[in-house]
């Protein structure tokens, strides 16, 4: 109701903020006075008469309350904000303060204050110069749908130059009129047009409460056929966005599973450890964050780029030691090996667990990978689409060693017939041990990806572990290509049964299919052919 | 039958099932008639943690049949272990009855506070100790054999097995953790009152399933021993050796394979039910894939290939996992951790292994 | 040779096990145990309670110990494992001679446990909010039950931000899924319809949001103010709330009210995305009291680390700590009859600016605060119950507890009391 009222009369006075007469003096520090609590139904209250009161001083508060930047003094219910420069200003007289006043307590906020503020920004904003923040205001007028607005709408819309904006305030027009009870059959069945035309869930709720009772059969008709139109375009967006999620599940997959494939290809080995490498990743990750926001916070966005090659070098020489101390005298054994490893990852653990403490570590989003990029309804998280790009980068890297290094043809040859590698002159020592490196190095960036989406805690190499051997054998070992089908299919089929099994039966029955498909193909989707291929 | 059971009996295994009667005999008595003042009194505590080493000591008996004496290694075997443990858990529910919590003479509590209505299918008959006993052995025995019988067909063989045994661990654990399947969900079955008619928490009653466990473990070493000194024994000995040829001179593997699979899962399972009321609790996290890992760990630490080797390694990792954790609670991954690796490299036959080629050298050189 | 091996092995295990039991020496010390998982999933959660411990027995013992005596830790590693919890009670309590015991967090331990401290008759102090439906002598529960935490919350919900759709969103295990039947029977009490209520379940540790957040999100557009009541477990919860962010849902527009996760939680978390959001507690860091300002300066000298945080679930200890510590000089001794018995009607400080009761349920009494999250990582008091609420540890809104009450003062001394038949059902 309050809120309604804020946009009514925010509205109309954003119309005529220019031209209305600058408020009392008085009546500006009386009103000022409501913010001055510790009561959030005041405060709200207080929000909601300030925007309508017309007052010039108004925007520049209400601004100030949304950064917390707001504050008073309890003794005589002063309110100062702090400006862009850091001074204080005594909102109701305009006096900058020489330094800041004592006693002041910010004024707080609760989310209905909050909501009460986006409404009362909003609608001063109908006039903003920025085009984005008109927008806003829009879809707030979308929301709250009320009736009174609608003069204020045909005004904007008739002015308005910006074809995108100028969308955005006929939707909001059609969202207030498709209910309105006075409004003309031929009005609201445009109305039901335009919101078919905005083509989203929120649309989509509207047509649907148009029902008999509030409209005419022809309105009734008009709505409900937009409805399904829209409908349908949602169910055609929610597969392509399973398909999505599916995609990026799947580059996460890939990017813990691709190091564990090289290794297990080449040496035949089965590193238990592979998560700890991931872990360590990660915690790079936040050290290098840490040192950033305590020496330079302005590089925060080049955190992530910073990280990367840190992480190889740190994973890919705890690898190395790994290898050098203890995997090289088990050669041949491999399953000495994996329990060698397991008691290799427990070390780890415990370590980086004394190390960083056991709890979980915060590790930060840089600008560019948060938020949403949105094409017509089709959800793109940028963080999703930069890992997706990230394993494709390192997949395609990894390619280019393996085809293209002298170490990724040693490699190749290796895993082909390492006895006759090692006839032919390759030094296959030295070759374990650098493709253990390289794998434990890629484990390593996978872990600064798996930083932005999961917990960085000790235990954040347990969760990828299973996952991982799953991919390396449902595609086949010691091949890129597989690596990558395997994850992406696994992605995709895990996300895809979601919605219809649940989480944990969708799991299941993937590993159930798993087992069934390792007995049709034993070595995986692309298997080694040869002779000589041994287990 | 006596003959299958003693003809290869020579001095190693009578020493090891005799040292396992006499524990059996001996600890109940210093618990249950050294009074408690004396020095020589062993806490009841400390029976029921033995009894708990002596049923792990079963369950790597079981892995190293598969393993040491059959070359598959199954990372999963923990999984056979927890059915056998959900079953017994599942008759000391029932035997409950209408003591517990909500005072329902049918439903256990968890069902009651979950709303189920009535008893799922799965939960009847097991008011019945035979039932019970029954599906102890066959519910792991079914699992393994389907499950052999699909993978040991196929010749799925080294790595890959493992993984897919991983696999099936692991999904038997989301499964379990599961509420709406009506085992308990990830609070499990616990709070149990009483066993065959006597309290589970009694003195006596720890005692007699020290004594039990205790038993079955020698029962079980006899068992497997019986069946690595027979003729299936040398044919299982050669397919761990070189599969491909055995296979070639005419051998079923399969059928090998799948048969000592199942023997071993029935085994694991007589083991986790074993373990369960000495424990007093069963939970899905019996099924995660690193218990199963862990108790590969005590045969390749007691040595694989030796069957006690296995029984003394799960024991001895057990024990020193217990006195770590009491006496260095922050530490003692560390040592767990090394455990693994030192023994991997340094001892590759594992404890009884390596002393026991080492006694051979003597022997050998002794003679010649 | 190999028979004098293995009979050598075993006997020198038996000697040995035999000689580290005997170990306990009588000493002039108090002991306390700790068990908490230092190791394992829930090391992320329970280590900061072992540490907890260890400065409020280092601050009691600065002030002279108890009964003349100091007090001694005994700290052991149950490692995230349920057998090897109730193996670590049971050598607490007959090996190393504890008098009281404070630990656990989830359920599973605390249920694999109370068998244990019920037969050898000691005392568990349990510290953490948990789905109630029990009660018993041995264990005193300092944690908040469902009518403490989620029903306030739902409450606030409902009346402030005026909510008429619901998700209840929770980790597959008994917490949530109790709280959600109890919340679920308490909404529909209250007038909300079946299809306004979405419940979901997923396995720990589950790490992929996209599909569940846009179902809330779409859950959220049919019109009506929704609001997501999260039980959320754990590691869970960093990638949930990642998601949130991602997908950019506004605690304006769909808030989210959480009862597991608190200023420990959050310290692993990017927090600006989250403002906004809400959780329910009986404490909160940012409390503005002269006893939790004492507190958490004390605590951060002790730890050395100025910016280590406090949470709910330590002033749960602090309290059990000192309601202990009181009913043992009331008692005049430590024996743990004596204290049980002593124990009902302490009452000591709470760090809000009220008071702590023990009541005959042995639960305490405890005020709810509903809190926004701040994007330093603290809360926001945003609203808060007049007084203390009394635990109802057998839910009124559950068909197999609604009559059944638990008070364990004489004559009745029974944890699941039916009134309707008049009888103590359950324990023999």
């Amino acid at each position: 109701m309050l809120r309604r009222l804020t946009l009514i009369l925010g509205l109309m006075m954003g119309l005529i903020h220019f031209d209305a007469p600058p408020a009392h003096a008085d009546d500006a520090a009386i009103i000022l006075k409501r913010l001055a609590t510790d009561n959030y139904g005041e405060i709200e209250s207080g929000v909601t008469a300030l925007a309508a009161s017309g007052l010039s001083v108004s925007e520049a508060v209400l601004n100030a309350l949304a950064d917390s930047r707001l504050s008073y003094r309890p003794s005589d219910k002063e309110i100062f904000f702090k400006d862009a420069s850091g001074k204080w200003i005594d909102a109701a007289t305009n006096v900058v303060a020489n330094e800041q006043p004592s006693g002041l307590k910010p004024v707080k906020m609760n989310n209905r204050v909050r909501r009460a503020l986006d409404a009362a920004l909003g609608s001063m904003t109908l006039l903003s110069p920025d085009p984005q923040k008109r927008m806003a205001a829009a879809d707030a007028v979308f929301k709250s749908r009320d009736a009174n607005t609608l003069s204020a709408l045909d005004n904007v819309i008739a002015k308005e130059s910006d074809a995108v904006v100028k969308q955005h305030f006929e939707e909001a027009r059609a969202a207030v009129l498709i209910l309105k009870s006075d409004a003309s059959e031929a009005d609201r069945v445009g109305a039901a047009e335009k919101l078919g035309q905005r083509g989203d869930q929120d649309a989509l709720a509207l047509l649907n409460s148009v029902t008999e009772a509030n409209a005419t059969a022809n309105i009734v008709a008009a709505a409900s056929l937009s409805a399904k139109g829209i409908s349908r375009r949602l169910a055609l967006l929610s597969a392509a966005q399973n398909a999505w999620y599916g995609l990026s599940l799947g580059s996460v997959l890939l990017l813990a599973a691709i190091g564990l494939a090289i290794t297990f290809g080449v040496m035949g080995i089965i590193n238990m450890a592979h998560g700890e490498m991931v872990m360590l990743g990660a915690y790079t990750t936040f050290v290098v964050q840490e040192i950033i926001r305590t020496k330079a916070p302005g590089l925060f966005d080049w955190s992530l780029p910073i990280a990367i090659p840190l992480a190889f070098c740190v994973s890919a020489l705890v690898g190395l030691l790994i290898e050098r101390i203890i995997i090289r005298y088990l050669y041949g054994r491999p399953l000495e090996t994996l329990l060698a490893t397991w008691g290799v990852s427990l070390i780890l653990q415990q370590a980086v667990r004394s190390a960083f403490g056991a709890n979980n570590r915060e590790v930060g989003a840089p600008s560019y990978m948060s938020g949403v990029w949105d094409l017509n309804g089709f959800q793109i998280t940028y963080g999703r689409l930069w890992i997706i790009l990230f394993g494709l980068a390192v997949f395609v890297a990894l390619l280019g060693v393996m085809k293209g290094t002298s170490l990724g043809l040693k490699m190749r040859a290796v895993i082909q017939n390492r006895r006759m590698a090692a006839a032919m002159g390759i030094r296959t020592p030295l070759v374990d041990a650098l493709t253990f490196a390289l794998g434990s190095g890629v484990a390593g960036i996978a872990g600064v990806a798996l930083s932005q989406i999961d917990n960085v805690s000790p235990n954040l190499g347990q969760s990828y572990i299973i996952d991982s051997f799953l991919v390396v054998v449902f595609g086949g070992v010691g091949n890129l290509w597989g690596t990558l089908l395997g994850a992406l299919s696994l992605g995709l089929a895990n996300k895809f049964l979601e919605p219809i099994a649940g989480a944990v039966l969708g799991k299941i029955i993937l590993l159930a299919v798993i087992i069934l498909f390792i007995q049709r193909r034993p070595r995986g989707l692309f298997a080694l052919k040869g002779r000589a291929v041994e287990q | 039958m006596t003959r299958f059971f003693f003809r290869h009996f020579d001095r190693t295994a009578i020493g090891f099932v005799a040292t396992l009667l006499l524990i059996a005999i001996v600890v109940p008595f210093f618990n249950l008639a050294v009074p408690e003042s004396s020095v020589f009194h062993i806490p009841t505590y400390l029976v029921s943690l033995w009894g708990k080493y002596l049923a792990y000591a079963l369950l790597a008996l079981a892995l190293d049949l598969v393993w040491g004496y059959c070359g598959i290694l199954s990372l999963g075997h923990g999984a056979f272990f927890a059915l056998g443990g959900y079953a017994m858990g599942m008759y000391l529910m029932r035997q409950i009855g209408a003591r517990g919590v909500y005072a329902d003479p049918v439903l256990p509590d968890f069902m009651v506070f979950l709303n189920w209505k009535e008893l799922p299918v799965t939960w009847y008959f097991f008011d019945h100790f035979g039932y019970a006993l029954l599906m102890i052995v066959l519910v792991p025995s079914a699992i393994a054999f389907i499950f052999g019988w699909f993978a040991f067909r196929s010749r799925v063989t080294g790595v890959y097995l493992s993984i897919i045994t991983q696999s099936l661990t692991y999904a038997l654990l989301l499964a379990f953790f599961r509420n709406d399947m009506g085992f308990g969900g990830n609070n499990g079955l616990t709070d149990f009152k009483d066993i065959l008619g006597f309290p589970v928490q009694a003195a006596n009653t720890r005692a007699a399933l020290f004594a039990l466990t205790a038993l079955f473990l020698a029962l079980g070493f006899l068992l497997a021993r019986a069946i690595v000194a027979s003729r299936f024994g040398q044919v299982l000995a050669s397919i761990r050796d070189a599969e491909s040829r055995t296979r070639f001179l005419g051998y079923r593997v399969e059928h090998y394979k799948v048969m000592v699979f199942v023997v071993s899962a029935a085994m694991a399972g007589i083991a986790g039910a074993l373990y369960v009321p000495q424990v007093g609790i069963i939970n899905p996290s019996e099924f995660s894939p690193s218990n199963s890992i862990e108790a590969v760990i005590w045969v390749a630490v007691g040595g694989r290939g030796t069957l006690i080797g296995a029984a003394i390694g799960a024991v001895l990792v057990n024990f020193a996992k217990t006195w770590l954790t009491g006496t260095f609670p922050e530490l003692w991954l560390y040592g767990l951790g090394a455990l693994f690796i030192l023994v991997t490299l340094f001892l590759p036959k594992g404890i009884v292994g390596s002393l026991s080629a080492r006694v051979q050298r003597i022997k050998g050189s002794g003679a010649a | 040779m190999k028979r004098l091996i293995s009979s050598m092995a075993a006997t020198a295990l038996v000697a040995g096990s035999l000689v580290a039991s005997i170990a306990a020496k009588a000493e002039d010390t108090i002991k306390i145990g700790i068990l908490h998982s230092l190791s394992g999933t829930m090391a992320i959660s329970e280590t900061t309670l072992k540490d907890t411990m260890l400065y409020l027995i280092d601050e009691q013992n600065k002030k002279g110990g108890v009964l003349g005596k100091k007090l001694e830790a005994v700290v052991v590693d149950p490692a995230s494992n349920w057998p090897l919890f109730a193996e670590k009670a049971r050598e607490l309590i007959t090996k190393d001679k504890v008098v009281a015991t404070f630990g656990c967090w989830t359920s599973v331990s605390r249920k694999s446990v109370l068998p244990v401290f019920e037969e050898l008759n000691s005392i568990l102090f349990y510290p953490v909010q948990y789905e109630g439906e029990e009660s018993s002598k041995n264990i005193f529960y300092t944690g908040a039950a469902p009518n403490q935490q989620a029903i306030p919350a739902v409450d606030y919900l409902m009346e402030n931000e005026k909510v008429q759709r619901w998700v209840l969103a929770g980790t597959d295990y008994v917490y949530p899924r109790t709280t959600n039947k109890i919340l679920e029977a308490y909404l529909k009490a209250k007038g909300v319809k079946a299809e306004d209520i979405m419940i979901n379940y997923t396995p720990f540790g589950h790490s992929d949001w996209q599909t569940i957040v846009a179902d809330i999100k779409k859950f959220g557009s049919a019109g009506k103010k929704t609001a997501v009541v999260s039980t959320i477990n754990g590691d869970a919860n960093v990638p949930f709330y990642k998601e949130l962010g991602n997908q950019g849902i506004k605690a304006t527009d769909i808030p989210v009210v959480a009862f597991s996760v608190g200023e420990e939680e959050l310290a692993g978390l990017d927090t600006k995305p989250l403002v906004g959001h809400l959780a329910a507690w009986n404490y909160f860091e940012s409390v503005d009291t002269p006893e939790n300002k004492d507190f958490i300066a004390k605590w951060q000298a002790y730890t050395k680390n100025p910016k280590r945080t406090t949470n709910d679930p330590m002033e749960a200890h602090v309290i059990g700590f000192n309601m202990w510590v009181k009913a043992v000089e009331k008692a005049g001794s430590t024996d743990p009859s004596k204290v049980i018995d002593a124990m009902i009607g302490v009452s000591v400080p709470n760090l809000t600016g009220g008071l702590s009761t023990m009541m005959p349920n042995h639960h305490i009494t405890k005020p709810v605060l509903i809190g926004e999250i701040k994007a330093d990582g603290q809360f926001n008091t945003v609203w808060q119950t007049p007084g203390t609420v009394v635990a109802n540890e057998w839910s009124p809104y559950l068909e197999g507890s609604k009559d059944l009450i638990a008070d364990w003062r004489a004559p009745l001394s029974c944890g699941n009391f039916n009134v309707k038949t008049g009888k103590c059902g359950g324990k023999s």
